[in-house]
């Protein structure tokens, strides 16, 4: 959650807004300070052609590159945070950074959500916007999440979401950690239903969405590389009093220790998540009477 | 007291006179009426000054280290208990306590964070920052409470979570989840109540039950002040501001809507009297439990569903 605010070079890699970049030729990646060629880049899903980093992409290039063409519904598009506690930071109110966000992004809120298919399998696709506001989680969020969820469960469709996101919001109070609870008691229904729920955790993952939904998938996914974590590095820094080795909490180092199933590569997770479908889904479906058993393990 | 707060100050002279009187007074139990004048002038002036705190202030007193603690409350509003140790999976994390427990001739399950109050105690309960296995014991004993049928209590006081590499090296995230997936859906009454500083998930972890209490001068807030105002103006020192504008008192949060109840605590706090304190808190507690007990379970669980979905807060 503290991240959110913080400069991060990491996530700074190109000044202007990375959905725009078409303007530019050649973009520089920040990791290995290669130049790559934009149209190749692009073609790459904006991996690095070299070194592999993996640039931060927005919630619509992220259904776009994981979606079958055209096959995108939206759902809930108008849902917009209000400003419940009316709070001000630095003498700007969080209701006009609200505005700036959504002019920014083109989203009204940090997540998106709807139906489509991958390889022509159905899914419900949900996404955070991280530059909305960081991806941060506060009541609208929150309740897009439930919903897409809720949207699954009552259309017995496979859930995929993708997550990065600093935390719970905190312009909101309260209200963002209560979404916590909001989300992991719809995901619990969810679970009952006898359907999977894959969740993809990309660059950087914190605080309230790792600990409420991002973490419990039943396959849990992430990209190289990404800083996935309770606590932003600095955070821990700060508690432990000493500098973290480079690969402490990463995609890798979850992987080591058991909080995550795959590493895999942008370009491969959708094929991945087919098959993962195919074989909980479609190969296999579960007779209606199985559904209703325990659900806790 | 001995350790008075800042705001507390034009206390300072009636309580030494008091103490000076006490002193000198004959034991016979007699109370002279100069101490019984002096005595209310100290409440009234106390009941003046936490009528009206303010959230920085509040977030004083709630961390104040006279305040009653989990294991306090267990002593002192509780007939019986006995502390159950471990996660059976790596270690026993001692800021989190918890075991069966009686009370009103009932038995429930008490979980709860556990601070220190010496720099001893605070080495041993990490400041009340619980690791992975904190969490883990909580959902071993919530899990067991529901095979057995004991309503599940949890008291809630912690800065948050550790957030050490050992943490994430041991999941914290994911301990964390599952504890509020477990807590939500567990087949048995739960109450939470807030003691002193509900801190982030840490303390949302095992505060997401049927009825959410608050203390009355305990705090709720998703993270702490110095945190926040790091965050937000890169000033932890902007804390008082921070605990302002997120909204962060038990007052606040009732009148959002957010909790169920707030359990008025003595005239000048918790930490002031103790016994006092207690007793309110184990009649919020089992009056709960016994409302609680009524429902039928798919109401009860339905209800708790429609708790947390039904905050609104938002456009469409």
């Amino acid at each position: 959650m503290k991240e959110i605010f913080k400069r991060h070079p990491r996530y700074r890699v190109a000044p202007e807004d990375f959905t725009s970049g078409r303007d530019n030729l050649w973009v520089r990646c920040p990791r290995c300070r290669e130049l790559l060629y934009t149209k190749e880049h692009e073609q790459g899903l904006r991996v690095c052609s070299k070194c592999k980093y993996h640039f931060p992409i927005s919630a619509r290039e992220r259904i776009d590159i994981t979606l079958d063409v055209g096959s995108f519904q939206e759902y809930d598009a108008t849902i917009r945070s209000v400003d419940p506690l009316s709070f001000e930071s630095g003498g700007e109110p969080y209701a006009a950074k609200l505005r700036q966000y959504a002019e920014h992004t083109g989203v009204n809120e940090a997540f998106i959500y709807g139906t489509g298919t991958i390889e022509g399998l159905d899914v419900v696709l949900g996404a955070t916007e991280f530059r909305f506001c960081g991806g941060a989680m506060g009541a609208a969020f929150g309740e897009k999440v439930t919903r897409a969820i809720e949207l699954a469960n009552r259309n017995s469709i496979p859930l995929l979401l993708f997550s990065t996101s600093g935390g719970a919001r905190m312009q909101e109070g309260a209200i963002s950690l209560l979404q916590m609870a909001k989300t992991v008691a719809a995901l619990d229904r969810f679970k009952a239903s006898g359907l999977p729920y894959f969740s993809v955790m990309t660059d950087p993952c914190l605080g309230g969405i790792t600990a409420s939904y991002a973490m419990l998938g039943d396959v849990n996914i992430a990209e190289p590389g990404a800083y996935i974590g309770f606590a932003g590095r600095r955070v821990i820094e700060q508690t432990m009093r000493e500098k973290l080795p480079p690969n402490a909490a990463t995609a890798e180092f979850l992987q080591q220790h058991g909080m995550v199933d795959l590493v895999a590569p942008r370009t491969e997770i959708p094929s991945i998540v087919a098959r993962l479908i195919r074989m909980y889904v479609t190969a296999n479906p579960v007779p209606k009477e199985r559904k209703l058993v325990e659900q806790h393990a | 007291m001995s350790s008075t707060l800042d705001f507390e100050s034009s206390l300072q002279p009636l309580e030494r006179e008091l103490e000076t009187i006490r002193r000198e007074a004959p034991g016979n139990g007699a109370v002279s009426e100069r101490e019984a004048r002096l005595q209310a002038a100290v409440d009234e002036r106390l009941q003046e000054i936490y009528g009206r705190l303010s959230p920085w202030q509040k977030v004083q007193v709630a961390r104040h280290r006279e305040r009653p603690y989990t294991l306090d409350y267990l002593q002192w509003a509780f007939s019986d208990f006995i502390e159950l140790r471990g996660d059976r999976r790596f270690g026993d994390d001692r800021a989190i306590a918890g075991g069966p427990a009686m009370i009103a001739d009932r038995s429930v399950m008490v979980i709860g964070h556990q601070k220190g109050r010496d720099t001893r105690e605070n080495v041993e309960r990490n400041f009340g920052m619980p690791h992975p296995e904190g969490y883990r014991k909580a959902v071993r004993l919530m899990r067991q409470a529901e095979r057995l049928g004991l309503p599940v209590v949890t008291f809630v006081d912690t800065p948050g979570a550790n957030a050490g590499l050992m943490d994430e090296e041991r999941g914290q995230a994911e301990a964390i989840a599952s504890c509020i997936a477990s807590m939500l859906s567990l087949h048995v009454p739960t109450v939470s109540i807030v003691i002193g500083e509900g801190g982030s998930g840490g303390a949302l972890a095992i505060a997401v039950a049927d009825r959410l209490l608050m203390l009355e001068h305990s705090i709720f807030t998703v993270a702490s002040p110095e945190a926040a105002a790091a965050i937000l103006w890169h000033d932890a020192g902007k804390a008082s501001e921070a605990a302002q504008s997120m909204k962060i008192t038990a007052q606040d949060l009732q009148q959002y809507g957010l909790i169920d109840r707030i359990v008025p605590e003595p005239v000048g706090g918790a930490h002031r009297k103790h016994a006092e304190a207690a007793k309110a808190v184990g009649e919020a507690v089992s009056s709960t439990v016994s409302e609680l007990e009524e429902l039928p379970l798919d109401t009860l669980l339905e209800q708790r569903y429609h708790k947390y979905r039904d905050i609104r807060f938002f456009h469409e």
